[in-house]
């Protein structure tokens, strides 16, 4: 009797289970896909199968063929010895002022839309919806606008120029957007809870430090994944305010790919493009997890 | 003020409310409330949502500026005073409990804002999980523990402020009925143990009638009556305040009153009542339209009495300890609480008896009792 009765969800169960995976309409949502993403990956197929290639190889115009000699010279060149102008010091440079420029850049940028967007959510001082409705302008208006006000207050401080100056110019335009994104997901935090820590007398860096971004975790992950991925891949403000011996990697890239001594040297232009390109692309591929669970976590509660 | 005897906090302080008027942006919540609770009371308010009785409470824990008026806490005046300075705690129906802290720091959370010695905050600590039976829980996370668990601890924050006024606001809405009903009697145990003072918001009237040692009914803003249960289960105030409390609801018959000889006749369509036990607020008006009212358990259905007071059985809803007995009177639904297992069965016509000593007399205009 029982076995009858613990038998039957069993049947139905695998009965549900058992879709035929391969039906027509799969096949072709399948062979799709295959064929878009093959499309996507066909430039960097190209980009990196050219960085290994010795350049008489290049010369012959196999674009699409796999190397014949494998070399990895070009990679070395690109990293330490490629020329950009009359420095022959590879992108490594350019690399270093970049993490110079992001890290900061990066966490200052967080915790100042942490701290806006936990004052306007929870603290609500007056004219706060007003101020933020002009920092979401700022979000708005193209950067380029302000790029010669900018560099008159930059210079007028003197700052123009300098590592603190673009550092600076990193922050404040990435206020309004983490502005943004903080307080949307302070907006999802019940506010009984903040009410709790008001009556435990916790005051504004107390529940601030304590409470608020011990829980922002995911968001902070979200913010992170965003600044270092705009900044890192940021030219104009880099190429602006950095000044000539900041200049972030995506300039050097350009330079290097530019500076061009009797014939282009294809192989090392491509290898110094995928070494600056890794940077977002590694935190993409390490915390986008993290980023999905965080834009959906935000995106749910608020 | 001292003569509670099993005072376990150090302060039971009293709490006075005077011409409280508060606006929340265009809209005026509460006007010119008055309330006062004294030092070791368990004050529940009642009311239905959208009356201002968490309005009321967050305005007394200083979560909401006052417009008006003034609130007193133990003597001292603390209507503009910081939440953490009013020497309040106060339980929320959503808990509250800080995710990313365990149970233990959750409940130690104030008292390291405030400073407090290492040893004495493992003291406090100790002796509200010791009342909760929060022991095995203190190194969980709030996400893994249970409704009436998390209203434990919450509850124990409250504990370990020590404060002078615990506040609830609806603290047990959110678990299910049989959590509901154990963590009612605790938190009436605690009370009694505690001896602090207590005030309570709530929409449940078993909640109110158990809890309270005085209720306060609410109504849009303005407390409709403030007494002990009994009192206003008794002697309702007006028909809001009839109608709110009790289920089944108070049976409610349209009429007026003559006199007659000595006494005072209620008159309604089909139903005559002598009413002369009445204790009549005021002389009433005779002639006036008016509202009798009478619980259902006040409502005898008699099997066999020779009276034309009868009504057809509608319908019948079991109870367990006792059954409602819905009587068709002319139209009317009149409930009966029968407690006796009368044998009635749906259809019969039944004769049934009001006990003139336990009505309730309302103007039918405005709803005040007679």
């Amino acid at each position: 009797m029982s076995t009858t009765l613990e038998s039957s969800p069993r049947v139905s169960r695998r009965r549900h289970a058992r879709r035929k995976r391969f039906s027509p309409s799969r096949l072709g949502i399948y062979g799709f896909l295959v064929i878009a993403a093959l499309f996507f990956l066909l430039p960097l197929y190209v980009m990196l199968v050219t960085s290994v290639k010795p350049m008489d190889e290049i010369r012959l115009g196999n674009l699409l063929a796999l190397p014949a000699h494998f070399t990895l010279q070009p990679w070395s060149d690109a990293w330490q010895s490629a020329c950009t102008g009359l420095d022959c010091n590879g992108i490594r440079v350019g690399f270093w002022n970049s993490v110079r420029i992001v890290v900061p850049s990066t966490l200052f940028s967080i915790v100042i839309g942490a701290i806006n967007g936990y004052a306007l959510s929870f603290w609500r001082p007056r004219g706060a919806g007003v101020l933020f409705g002009v920092l979401l302008l700022g979000a708005f208006i193209p950067y380029q606008v302000m790029i010669y006000p900018m560099v008159r207050v930059l210079a007028s401080v003197h700052l123009f120029s300098s590592l603190p100056g673009i550092v600076i110019i990193h922050t404040i335009f990435g206020m309004p957007v983490m502005t943004l994104l903080f307080r949307n997901y302070y907006a999802g935090i019940p506010l009984e809870l903040f009410k709790a820590a008001r009556i435990d007398g916790g005051g504004f860096w107390r529940i601030f430090f304590q409470l608020m971004l011990p829980m922002s975790l995911p968001i902070v992950v979200v913010a992170m994944i965003l600044q270092v991925t705009n900044i890192w891949n940021d030219y104009l403000l880099g190429l602006v305010f950095a000044g000539t011996r900041n200049l972030p990697m995506t300039v050097q890239l350009n330079n290097i790919i530019n500076t061009t001594t009797g014939e282009k040297i294809y192989n090392v232009n491509m290898a110094a493009t995928i070494l600056t390109s890794v940077v977002p692309l590694a935190v993409y591929f390490i915390s986008g997890r993290w980023f999905v669970r965080g834009i959906a976590s935000g995106a749910v509660k608020g | 003020m001292a003569t509670v005897s099993n005072i376990a906090n150090a302060n039971v302080a009293n709490v006075a409310v005077r011409d409280l008027k508060i606006q929340l942006g265009a809209n005026t919540v509460i006007d010119a409330l008055d309330l006062d609770v004294r030092a070791g009371e368990f004050v529940v308010l009642l009311g239905p949502s959208g009356c201002g009785k968490s309005t009321l409470l967050h305005s007394i824990a200083g979560l909401i500026d006052v417009t008006e008026g003034s609130i007193e806490i133990g003597g001292e005046d603390m209507t503009w005073a910081d939440p953490k300075d009013r020497r309040i705690a106060l339980v929320f129906q959503s808990y509250a409990l800080y995710p990313t802290m365990s149970v233990e720091r959750n409940l130690s959370f104030a008292l390291r804002i405030n400073g407090t010695p290492k040893a004495e905050i493992a003291r406090r600590v100790a002796r509200a999980s010791d009342m909760l039976q929060l022991g095995p829980l203190l190194k969980r996370k709030p996400s893994q523990l249970s409704g009436g668990q998390r209203q434990r601890v919450a509850i124990g924050r409250a504990i370990v402020r020590e404060a002078d006024v615990f506040l609830f606001d609806e603290p047990l809405s959110n678990l299910d009925a049989k959590l509901r009903t154990e963590l009612r009697r605790e938190l009436k145990q605690l009370h009694q143990r505690l001896g602090a003072t207590m005030i309570y918001v709530t929409h449940d009237q078993v909640e109110a009638m158990t809890l309270a040692t005085r209720m306060a009914v609410m109504k849009s803003g303005v407390i409709q009556q403030f007494g002990t249960p009994a009192e206003v289960y008794a002697r309702p105030a007006n028909l809001f305040v009839a109608t709110f409390l009790g289920s089944p609801a108070m049976n409610l018959l349209n009429g007026a009153l003559h006199v007659q000889g000595a006494g005072v006749r209620f008159a309604g369509a089909k139903l005559d009542l002598d009413v002369s036990q009445y204790a009549f607020g005021a002389q009433p008006d005779y002639g006036k339209p008016c509202v009798l009212g009478v619980r259902p358990e006040d409502v005898r259905v008699r099997i066999g009495a020779d009276s034309n007071q009868r009504g057809q059985v509608s319908l019948i809803e079991p109870m367990g300890n006792h059954r409602v007995i819905w009587l068709d009177y002319h139209g009317t639904q009149i409930a009966s609480i029968d407690q006796e297992k009368t044998p009635v069965a749906v259809g019969d016509s039944v004769a049934f008896a009001i006990d003139g000593a336990h009505i309730s007399l309302f103007d039918e205009a405005g709803g005040a009792r007679l």
